[in-house]
């Protein structure tokens, strides 16, 4: 190990409005940056190739693959992770909220990556149609719901936003 | 599923990254987006010893309308192009491939200098490249030269391209006014790799007439290819049903002498006869209100 050390690089970026200064190896993934040395374990791992959409995050503003990142690739960059959209304690967004009420989730792990993925195309495109909804979906892979019902919880969210003019990602700094 | 250890470099200017490319101490690879390399990477395909971020370099993402040209930049993210107006104008059928490059958060991180560099035998815009014959600036330790499209690609994961030479610009002519086209793929699943897709430019004259035709298929073969005998078929001929299925059946027997890849080489030679009638038929169809050219 000792060869690896050398090629540590500064990463400096902000997560979920707090800025995070580290040293990494330039190998590590954005997805290990987050869960191990950040500790943000709701950007959940699954393929590590960027098919099953379980580790997206948002980074300035879009959704992408936190698997296919290096961790020093988001040095300068605004990352959102799940845990940034509502703070513990804090009322969730709308569209969390949706997901409940809509039984939009079974068993969770594709949870977080469509969160961040349908909360970068409602603030990127507020009346998204069906079809802007299921091409964003099909990003991400779900072996409980059949889709349908992320469906109606992205439409419900929508319609909730629109009610509302609170913006879709609460955290500071953004 | 971790990646090797490698030493990483973001150089602020091209002549810098091609110094770092050219030093024969060091095996290096350049780091565009990252949506084909970092997978290599996790699956322990590839073990460079440096990776070169050329994403610092500023003058490498933009999008240009000079005359009858469009230039794209290597750095410029697919997802850019697929929603930059310019294109949009200039070349629908460029907006239109980049709507199947993988999904929209790949998009959002992938390059198009990246995608070519990468040459993935099922990948849209190297298909686009050399369907359009699309001419490739790229920087290397002796300079700067073009490189045509056709001929860039040597094969599968493939190119032109020398370890010191970087891709700098992808500048497309933009058809004639009037020009037509086509673009179809199938994958199983919206998003995956093709197994096979076709695109072509079909011009008519006042009578129907084909006065030019480029014809190309993808993902069975490894590079996109080109169908000598559907142009050939075409052209100084009405575009009927009969014609448009001669002539896919043709590059479909053209495919037969390519090497064989995967056991569904077969399969993927039938899916790009039904990708090219359907993409041939769009073009007749739909060409005429969305022409290629504003």
């Amino acid at each position: 190990m000792s060869g690896l050390e050398s090629l540590a690089v500064p990463v400096r970026c902000t997560v979920n409005g707090v800025e995070q200064t580290a040293t990494v190896e330039p190998r590590l993934l954005l997805s290990d940056f987050l869960r191990h040395q950040l500790g943000l374990t709701g950007t959940h791992v699954g393929c590590e190739h960027g098919v099953c959409g379980a580790c997206t995050v948002m980074i300035d503003g879009k959704a992408v693959r936190s698997c296919l990142m290096l961790a020093v690739e988001a040095n300068g960059t605004a990352i959102v992770t799940v845990e940034g959209l509502a703070a513990d304690g804090q009322p969730l967004t709308p569209l969390q909220k949706a997901f409940h009420e809509e039984h939009g989730l079974q068993c969770g792990f594709c949870t977080s990556g469509i969160l961040m993925s349908l909360t970068a195309l409602i603030e990127h495109q507020p009346s998204p149609t069906e079809d802007d909804i299921v091409t964003t979906l099909d990003g991400h892979l779900c072996r409980c719901t059949g889709y349908r019902n992320i469906v109606r919880a992205a439409q419900a969210a929508v319609k909730a936003e629109q009610h509302r003019s609170r913006p879709a990602v609460a955290t500071a700094g953004r | 599923m971790k990646p090797p250890a490698f030493e990483y470099v973001r150089p602020s200017s091209l002549d810098e990254a091609v110094r770092l490319l050219a030093d024969p101490a060091k095996e290096s690879k350049v780091l565009a987006g990252g949506q084909s390399l970092i997978p290599l990477l996790n699956f322990r395909l590839a073990y460079p010893r440096r990776l070169v971020d050329i994403k610092g370099i500023a003058e490498l993402a933009y999008i240009r309308r000079d005359g009858d040209r469009l230039r794209i930049g290597a750095t410029t993210r697919t997802r850019d192009i697929e929603e930059s107006d310019a294109v949009a104008a200039a070349l629908p059928l460029l907006t239109e491939a980049c709507h199947w490059v993988g999904h929209v958060q790949i998009r959002n991180r992938g390059t198009i200098g990246g995608s070519l560099a990468h040459a993935d035998p099922s990948a849209e815009l190297p298909a686009v490249c050399v369907l359009l014959d699309a001419e490739l600036k790229v920087r290397g330790s002796a300079g700067t030269r073009t490189a045509s499209a056709n001929g860039f690609f040597h094969g599968f994961l493939s190119t032109d391209l020398a370890p010191d030479e970087i891709l700098e610009e992808v500048a497309f002519t933009i058809p004639a006014a009037g020009t037509r086209w086509g673009f179809r793929e199938f994958a199983h699943r919206r998003g995956d790799f093709a197994l096979a897709g076709a695109a072509c430019t079909l011009r008519l004259n006042r009578d129907g007439v084909v006065e030019q035709a480029v014809a190309l298929v993808f993902g069975a073969t490894p590079s996109p290819r080109r169908s000598a005998a559907a142009a050939a078929m075409l052209h100084g001929n009405r575009v009927t049903n009969e014609a448009i299925r001669e002539a896919a059946q043709m590059t479909r027997r053209e495919l037969a002498s390519e090497p064989a890849g995967d056991s569904e080489q077969a399969y993927r030679q039938e899916l790009c006869e039904v990708m090219l009638v359907r993409a041939l038929t769009d073009a007749v169809n739909e060409g005429a209100s969305r022409g290629v050219a504003a």
